[in-house]
């Protein structure tokens, strides 16, 4: 069994496998195996990133829920506090005007009641002026009373 | 046909020529064959390859690699871009060639005598012209990376003064010519060797017993043969890693 040219034939025939290998389709695959790997490791990453936003998301919506829930108690204090104010303000202008109306009552019936008395007064005055004309119609002596009555008119005039 | 002849028949090539500048066609056609058939499917796999969900001919040919890459990765330090394809290579094309032992004895025989092969042995690894090939060329990658990478007064140094210092200069030469000659021998010898006796068994078997017997010897010696083979490529594999990678290495 001696070495021949079968010897050559198959180094040529490796060195071109080896070669065709090296070239072809060692280095695809390779780099094939290595994207994958950096999908699934960034696949990974995102998938935790993902859990982590999920979870400040739930804390941000209790907050926010918090938050709000906090301003509602706010509004609803303001808002019993202008209901109170208005109503107090309401029952001040009420009493305000209740006494207004009853000065103004009052006032009127003192006018009135001034009016009236006036008129009486007047009345009773005629009356007895009326009274005392009669009185005086047949009681008067135009002979004896002439100067005062003379002296009564000069006043008048 | 007596189990002599029989066996005289399967010991032999088809040759084409005579001497130095003859060939074994059975040899050759069988290797480049299967080598050819690795290298289609590499590409057609690669070609096709994507980073996202693999097919079946892209994992299983991703299996490969990647086992190839572990195993240099872990006896190779420095990186060169040649050891890795270079053993895939090896492990795949010696494996295919040892497959050739699992098929019947006699059915590429046979075949071949049909297109007018006076002889041929089907198992090309049974051949010292391609394992010596193999190995041959593994050891001048060796002796080029030794003074590639170390430079000529490097390696120099290294063959000079190891194992035993400067003082033994003359034995550390001749310590270091029988190490390095006995790797490709080693090599090649070892592969062959086995894939020769593996062979000699089956026709022993086929030879020697007859017909509704032999198959259950047989049957046994394909299954433990199937762990030869195996065995024998990833062997001649690791070894040829090792080799290379010390090469590379400065003590």
């Amino acid at each position: 069994m001696n070495l021949d040219l079968t010897f050559v034939a198959e180094i040529i025939a490796f060195a071109l496998f080896v070669w065709i290998t090296m070239r072809f389709f060692w280095p695809p695959l390779m780099r094939m195996m290595d994207e994958r790997a950096k999908k699934i490791a960034d696949g990974l990453a995102a998938a935790e990133r993902g859990v982590r936003d999920l979870e400040l998301a739930r804390e941000r919506a209790v907050a926010i829920l918090h938050e709000a829930r906090s301003e509602a108690r706010t509004i609803l204090e303001a808002a019993g506090q202008r209901s109170a104010e208005l109503i107090e303000r309401a029952e001040k202008t009420a009493t305000e005007q209740a006494a207004r109306e009853l000065q103004h009552g009052r006032e009127e019936l003192e006018r009135a009641w001034e009016q009236a008395r006036l008129a009486l007064q007047k009345d009773v005055a005629l009356l007895a002026l009326e009274a005392a004309r009669q009185v005086i119609a047949q009681e008067i002596d135009p002979a004896r009373h002439a100067a005062l009555l003379k002296s009564v008119a000069e006043r008048l005039q | 046909m007596t189990p002599m002849q029989y066996i005289q028949e399967h010991m032999q090539y088809w040759q084409v020529g005579k001497g130095l500048l003859s060939i074994h066609l059975d040899t050759v056609i069988v290797s480049v064959v299967l080598g050819s058939l690795f290298c289609g499917m590499g590409i057609w796999a690669a070609r096709r390859a994507t980073s996202g969900v693999p097919g079946r001919l892209q994992n299983f040919f991703e299996i490969l690699v990647a086992f190839v890459d572990q195993q240099v990765r872990e006896s190779s330090h420095g990186r060169n871009r040649l050891i890795a394809p270079l053993a895939l290579t090896l492990f795949a094309w010696i494996w295919l060639m040892n497959f050739m032992d699992m098929l019947p004895v006699d059915l590429l025989p046979r075949l071949a005598h049909l297109f007018g092969a006076p002889h041929f042995k089907a198992v090309p690894t049974n051949d010292l012209n391609l394992t010596f090939a193999l190995s041959v060329s593994v050891f001048l990658l060796m002796m080029f990376y030794n003074f590639r990478v170390k430079g000529f007064k490097g390696f120099g140094r290294e063959v000079l003064s190891r194992p035993f210092g400067w003082y033994a200069a003359p034995i550390n030469l001749m310590f270091r010519l029988i190490e390095d000659l006995a790797k490709p021998l080693s090599l090649s010898l070892r592969l062959f060797g086995n894939m020769f006796a593996g062979e000699m068994i089956f026709v022993l078997i086929a030879a020697l017993l007859p017909w509704w017997f032999a198959w259950i010897p047989g049957l046994g010696w394909t299954l433990f043969h199937l762990l030869i083979i195996t065995l024998q490529a990833f062997i001649f594999m690791m070894l040829t890693i090792v080799y290379l990678s010390m090469a590379h290495e400065t003590h």
